[in-house]
């Protein structure tokens, strides 16, 4: 258990654009009625998206929206950890996977370039303000360990070198390719195929990295979706 | 050694065509409509009979569990839930099945839904895994273009609607009626049981909550048959499974193989070998954190399945085989999974909420020798108080893992706490 709180400094108010407006409505649809409580996580996730960070009038709004008491909503906001309920980096919020199989293969190495490059302390912005980070619990990529998060994407079998330059990267305003750096393509063995090596190769990347390029918006901004997504809600 | 044309999960690195085309091509999404035909029961019962256990850490029979399901919708209608809040450290086997393979599961929600009553399935994955969402809702929508969902899905005659959802970033989640009560959009705590989900779970009604593989298999052993499926691993341990490779190997990775495989066998074919050689081997974690470790002494001879795993005091868990070689500092190690769990427990029940805690920071003292000879005991005496006294099994996977450590690495406790009083190295911490 961890506490969480809102942060001091809030802004004034918080309206979803006309867009995620439909999509929430869309999310909505999706659970039996008079059950819209169910749409409260993709609501705030999607109002974390739009701002970058969980401000109390977000969540306020979407406790309006699903006809929720605020404190219901609070309790959500405060109990997931994927919510941040304070302002991070402008351009890139590093999550350092640390748990033990990301420590094994190097994590500790990850933090200590996280704490040079960005600020000693988690959470804590960069002197410039692109840049903060945390250590985060597993990320369930433990097989292309270590690994980090960066808005929707994960970048894999780094070394504190490929993580140092990927910072610089994105510090020149580039978008740096998601996955594993190291030149695998998703989690198979490195270097050559031990199993369903018969068939017919058809993508350039692994799914996670395609839909990455698909997106157009920098690594921070969530974006939702490739084209098409979620015609359903 | 499995053979591809064994493997259920055809694309699991996603290097070949992922659309809905390619999976008809390696064979799914064939005669949907003539294995619902069969009908509710047979399917629950030819699942019950390829020996399927569940696929998400618990080893409970599949079948078993579909059967506990009403056999008739009356007032209220049934659910499917599947499980996809993959989050056990060390996994990460439903992530490929859902971005790469993901016709394999959608089918399966189809055709388990089907079995046991219910028209509507939600699938509930982990809020860390964005593009996996993203690529298995894709998939979703090509079904629905191609009439395989909604209504009349597949031709079948039944109608059906599959939803995705998602959390946002706790490990409780995973834990069935914490999943249901985050699916209801409050916080993840577990709920008492009874009842059950089968009598009462999503919005008071029927439900069963399974994991991604567990339903990802379903269609193919009902294509192939139950004696196909029963013919990999041994007896009560039926089946392919995935590992999740992960650590001190040369080429860490995901494959699906025969379960009751050796682990040396999985190592050595798979990942290129421990890192330095067999020898170098120190301790494996042989499924997910929430298992205690086994010693390389007990490795030689280790199989992979629920009931050796079992015999050995330590568990197939997700089948998540996080391997640690010489190098490693153990208690460091299992140090970092103490702060997992104390970081992860939902804070309902005092055992774990406080012993978490207690838990980690003696561990941590334990990290650098900080502690005295004793306190090894009263540790494993807290692990025990903490066991079994709270709703759900988040503190019992928090004592296990120090339990194990406790058995088998005691010696390198001591000696770390030897070497911090007198300042001297003994012969095992010089290694």
């Amino acid at each position: 258990m961890s506490t969480r709180r809102l942060a001091q400094r809030q802004p004034e108010s918080f309206t979803f654009s006309p867009d995620n407006l439909a999509w929430a409505q869309g999310q909505i649809g999706k659970f039996p009625e008079g059950r819209q409580a169910s749409a409260v996580i993709p609501l705030l996730w999607r109002a974390q998206e739009q701002e970058g960070w969980l401000s109390r009038p977000a969540i306020e709004e979407v406790a309006k929206m699903l006809d929720m008491p605020f404190i219901r909503a609070l309790e959500v906001a405060t109990f997931y950890f994927m919510f941040k309920l304070s302002p991070v980096g402008s351009v890139a919020h590093i999550e350092l996977c640390g748990t033990t199989p990301c420590m094994l293969c190097g994590s500790e190495a990850l933090v200590e370039v996280a704490k040079r490059k960005i600020n000693t302390k988690p959470f804590e912005l960069s002197p410039d303000g692109k840049f903060s980070w945390e250590e985060v619990e597993c990320l369930g990529a433990c097989s292309n360990a270590p690994m980090i998060q960066i808005g929707s994407d994960y970048f894999e079998d780094l070394t504190p070198e490929s993580f140092e330059a990927l910072l610089e990267a994105l510090a020149r305003g580039e978008q740096p390719t998601p996955g594993p750096q190291n030149g695998r393509f998703a989690s198979e063995p490195l270097g050559g195929l031990t199993s369903l090596t018969e068939g017919e190769k058809k993508h350039a990347a692994n799914a996670s990295v395609e839909l990455a390029s698909g997106a157009a918006e920098a690594p921070r901004a969530i974006s939702g979706g490739a084209p098409g997504f979620e015609k359903r809600g | 050694m499995l053979q591809d044309s064994d493997r259920i999960f055809r694309n699991l690195y996603g290097q070949y065509d992922r659309s809905l085309a390619g999976a008809k091509a390696r064979g799914l999404w064939d005669g949907t409509a003539d294995l619902i035909k069969r009908g509710h029961d047979a399917i629950v019962d030819e699942i019950k009979d390829s020996g399927l256990r569940g696929r998400g850490g618990a080893g409970f029979p599949t079948g078993l569990k579909w059967s506990f399901m009403p056999k008739e919708v009356k007032d209220r209608p049934h659910y499917l839930v599947v499980n996809a809040d993959e989050s056990e450290p060390g996994t990460c086997k439903d992530r490929e099945i859902m971005r790469h393979d993901p016709h394999t599961l959608i089918e399966g929600c189809l055709v388990s839904s089907f079995a046991m009553r219910a028209n509507a399935c939600y699938i509930y994955i982990r809020g860390e895994y964005i593009r996996e969402r993203e690529a298995l809702q894709v998939a979703i929508d090509e079904c629905y273009d191609a009439g395989l969902l909604g209504k009349n899905a597949a031709g079948s005659g039944w109608d059906f609607d599959l939803y995705l959802t998602h959390g946002a970033g706790a490990y409780i989640c995973g834990e069935e009626t914490a999943l249901i009560e985050s699916l209801e959009g409050k916080k993840g705590m577990p709920r008492l049981k009874p009842p059950f989900p089968a009598g009462v779970g999503l919005y008071g009604c029927p439900t069963t909550v399974n994991n991604v593989e567990s339903i990802a298999v379903a269609p193919t052993i009902l294509r192939r048959g139950s004696d196909w499926f029963k013919s990999f691993g041994r007896e009560n341990n039926a089946g392919t499974k995935i590992f999740a490779i992960s650590g001190h190997v040369e080429r860490p990775c995901v494959v699906e193989e025969a379960m009751s495989i050796s682990l040396r066998e999985l190592i050595d074919r798979h990942c290129g070998g421990v890192r330095g050689g067999w020898d170098n081997l120190k301790a494996v974690i042989p499924g997910g954190s929430s298992v205690p470790c086994l010693p390389k002494s007990t490795c030689d001879e280790t199989i992979l399945d629920f009931d050796y795993l079992r015999e050995q005091r330590s568990g197939l868990g997700t089948a998540a085989v996080i391997v640690m070689d010489q190098s490693t500092d153990m208690v460091k190690a299992i140090w970092r999974l103490a702060k997992f769990y104390k970081h992860e427990s939902c804070g309902q029940c005092t055992p774990c909420r406080e012993g978490t805690g207690w838990m980690m920071r003696v561990l941590e003292r334990m990290v650098t020798g900080d502690a005295e000879i004793e306190e090894i005991d009263h540790l494993l005496d807290v692990t025990k108080q903490v066991e079994g006294h709270t709703i759900c099994a988040l503190g019992d996977a928090a004592a296990w893992p120090i339990q194990g450590l406790i058995r088998h690495f005691r010696d390198e406790i001591e000696d770390r706490i030897k070497v911090r009083k007198t300042g001297r190295v003994s012969a095992v911490a010089a290694e």
